[in-house]
């Protein structure tokens, strides 16, 4: 009972609060939506700490991601021993170096005074979280090798199951506890997502390599004759 | 041809008195806020001085603006100095080139308290600093608005002037001798440029130029703080609110436009220095007009400006879009006159490629002003038995070189033209009006200066004796008109303003 509410329901109502809160969030306070830059209060402890966690993260979630959406293709680029040695070393040099550089960040915001200043109890707690879930992949990777290969059949078909809405969570419910917190944590960031700086992520400026660079508005573009 | 109209500036710099009038209005209405003390959408600086933000102009630190591209700069294709399209989402989690709040000044106030409640003792109490950041004590304060006003520690903040790096070492030495040292006021708001550099940075689209008036606003909704506007503005005049987390500027007071009221810095002006008029231009031409060579911009920022009465500009101007009573407001503008009629106004630091249509006569004062036998004169030369102010330019004070490396990308010519003209209306004036000066001295003096008795009559009766009405054009924006097929015109009017209906704060 208490695996169904853990890894069925909970991975909806995180998914659904976080898309619905998202929304409403991003219609009724627009204006939220941004990534509080702290960097103009704080330049030097910033780089260190940023770049790092920031390049890591996008690496990290996204290996996540394909591996997830293209698991036979991953297999195949796992299936040659080099090619799965070489994986499994960068996946955790990028996870320490995530890790690093989030405690970085967690400390630059303890230190600084006039960074402190603007760090809400919700940056708080965010910082928390994504603490604990990249210690925990990191632990993961580490004391649990092979994750490249398992992930495929464990959490890929949960996953899939619930995107298919057939839940089955045999997969999930005999691997040790560590993992599972792992992949739960990972939901509780979801549900955190609409109510946090996290929102950021989905306004990522991407339309910036195509769209003209001036940009001029009208309010109503009049056409008239000679 | 695509015109577009766009509200543009002047500033009288021989006018201004420094008295900061205009930034105090400024900073009342606009930036009286948690985030924004720091900022001063209008500043004014002393030069020779190093600005504010300190070092503004020094690009190979800010990265701001456009250059050509190419192996050595000569293709006129334009790319931003600051990075790439590419390069902007890769820098996006931490900006190298962003100035931080130190670059300006930490905001603060004092313990006034402390004056009343201190407890009885052999000292004064006093207040102390108190930063508006932290709120903690600031030991020393190291850096403040103004901090170099009328060259105030002029040998670190004058000496590092990025203007004097034209000027040779002899005659850099020769500003700082007593009698010669020599500075003018530099009133500074956002120059709403045509090719702007924070609009092109800005990853998120946010920044926009409005099509009616050539505003450039920052929509505070699409702001994402990725904060490459203030690296992309060369003129650093895009501030981040440091409490919101969002981009800031200048708005041209639009809502006092809209309602027909001159901006308040224009307004408050006790030098009377400002001008405020509609300016037509080609939009089609922005970028080649912006990819010229150094030598050739200040002409080819006149080229995009068209003539409001040639009929064919009216045509072109109605084609696109542009309302008669916009046309005729064009017609009066005070800034056409100054800026393309008499040419004696020119674009701050032209070298930076964004267009800026804020525009600015050069001031006379500093550089042809010498001290003699206790006194300044305003000439030179008596003893060569010419009539005072002809052989001045070439013996100014502050030289030539510098004002045309602020002004006209470093074109002398340019630079020289503007002040001939200028020397030739004080002249004419001169012997009109204190009879001192022979008729063929001054006739003399037209002729060097390529003018005539009424341009030079005009020109005096707009810089000394302009009515308010002379002074600002302002266009009937008409937004009600502009807004009415997508907004109730009561809403809107409601609206005026940033159009905040949440304060602007933060709340996660
Ligand atoms: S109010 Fe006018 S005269 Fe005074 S500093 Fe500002 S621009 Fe100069």
């Amino acid at each position: 009972m208490i695996d169904l509410v853990l890894f069925v329901a909970f991975p909806y109502v995180a998914v659904v609060l976080a898309v619905l809160f998202g929304i409403y969030r991003y219609r009724s306070d627009r204006f939220s939506y941004s990534s509080f830059s702290s960097q103009f209060l704080e330049n030097r402890q910033l780089f260190w700490g940023s770049v790092p966690w920031h390049y890591g993260i996008v690496i990290i979630l996204s290996a996540h991601l394909l591996a997830a959406l293209f698991p036979r293709a991953w297999a195949q680029l796992i299936a040659a021993p080099l090619r799965l040695y070489v994986l499994e070393v960068t996946g955790l040099a990028l996870a320490l170096l995530t890790l690093l550089g989030l405690v970085l960040l967690i400390l630059r915001r303890l230190r600084s005074a006039r960074v402190f200043a603007v760090t809400s109890a919700m940056d708080w707690a965010l910082l928390v979280a994504l603490l604990v879930q990249v210690a925990l992949g990191f632990w993961v990777a580490l004391f649990y090798r092979w994750g490249s290969d398992w992930y495929l059949h464990t959490a890929v078909p949960w996953l899939f199951s619930l995107v298919v809405f057939q839940p089955q969570i045999q997969y999930v419910t005999a691997l040790p506890w560590i993992v599972q917190l792992h992949m739960l944590w990972g939901f509780f960031i979801i549900l955190l997502f609409p109510f946090t700086r996290l929102v950021h992520l989905v306004t990522v400026p991407i339309t910036y390599l195509w769209r003209p660079y001036q940009v001029v508005i009208w309010n109503r573009r009049m056409r008239r004759g000679r | 041809m695509n015109i577009r109209a766009q509200v543009s500036m002047v500033f009288h710099l021989d006018k201004c008195i420094g008295c900061h009038t205009c930034s105090v209005a400024c900073k009342n209405i606009w930036t009286d806020r948690v985030g924004a003390e720091y900022m001063w959408w209008n500043n004014v600086e002393t030069k020779p001085g190093t600005g504010y933000p300190t070092l503004w102009e020094d690009q190979e630190k800010y990265k701001g603006g456009w250059e050509r591209s190419g192996a050595n700069g000569h293709s006129s294709k334009l790319r931003l100095k600051l990075q790439g399209r590419g390069g902007a989402l890769a820098n996006i989690f931490f900006n190298p080139y962003l100035p931080t709040v130190d670059d300006y000044y930490e905001p603060w106030t004092y313990d006034y308290e402390n004056l009343f409640n201190a407890p009885e003792g052999d000292d004064q109490p006093t207040a102390r600093p108190v930063s508006l950041i932290t709120g903690k004590t600031i030991e020393t304060i190291e850096a403040g608005p103004n901090w170099d006003d009328d060259l105030g520690g002029s040998p670190i903040y004058a000496a590092n002037d990025p203007n004097l790096s034209r000027l040779s070492a002899q005659e850099r030495e020769q500003m700082n001798e007593l009698e010669r040292v020599v500075f003018f006021y530099l009133p500074r708001i956002c120059n709403h440029c045509l090719n702007a550099g924070c609009v092109a940075a800005c990853p998120a689209g946010a920044i926009y130029k409005r099509g009616e008036d050539g505003i450039v606003l920052i929509s505070q909704e699409k702001c994402r703080a990725w904060r490459m506007c203030i690296s992309g503005c060369p003129y650093k005049k895009t501030y981040f609110n440091w409490n919101t987390g969002k981009s800031e500027k200048c708005i041209l007071c639009f809502p006092r436009l809209e309602t027909g009221q001159a901006p308040a810095c224009f307004h408050s002006c006790v030098g009377r220095i400002r001008y405020l008029g509609v300016l037509l231009y080609d939009a089609d031409r922005i970028e080649e007009a912006a990819g010229v060579s150094d030598a050739e911009l200040v002409e080819a920022q006149r080229s995009l400006i068209q003539d409001p009465f040639d009929p064919k500009v009216i045509g072109d101007a109605r084609a696109s879009g542009i309302s008669d009573q916009m046309i005729a407001s064009a017609q009066n503008s005070p800034v056409y006159k100054f800026v393309m009629r008499w040419k004696l106004a020119l674009p701050l630091h032209p070298e930076f490629r964004t267009l800026p249509m804020l525009f600015y006569v050069p001031p006379m004062l500093p550089v042809l002003a010498k001290l003699q036998q206790g006194r300044y004169e305003l000439a030179d030369g008596h003893e060569e038995g010419l009539a005072p102010m002809f052989s001045s330019l070439e013996q100014a004070r502050l030289p030539l070189r510098y004002m045309a490396g602020m002004f006209s990308a470093g074109n002398e010519r340019i630079m020289e033209a503007v002040y001939r003209k200028l020397i030739a209306v004080r002249l004419y004036m001169r012997a009109k009006q204190v009879k001192d000066i022979s008729e063929a001295e001054a006739q003399m003096a037209l002729k060097l200066g390529e003018t005539t008795p009424e341009e030079a009559e005009a020109i005096v009766r707009l810089t000394a004796r302009p009515t308010y009405e002379e002074r600002f054009v302002i266009p009937p924006l008409a937004r009600e008109q502009a807004i009415e097929a997508t907004l109730d015109p009561y809403t809107h009017k409601l609206e005026a303003g940033f159009g905040f209906r949440q304060s602007p704060e933060r709340r996660w």
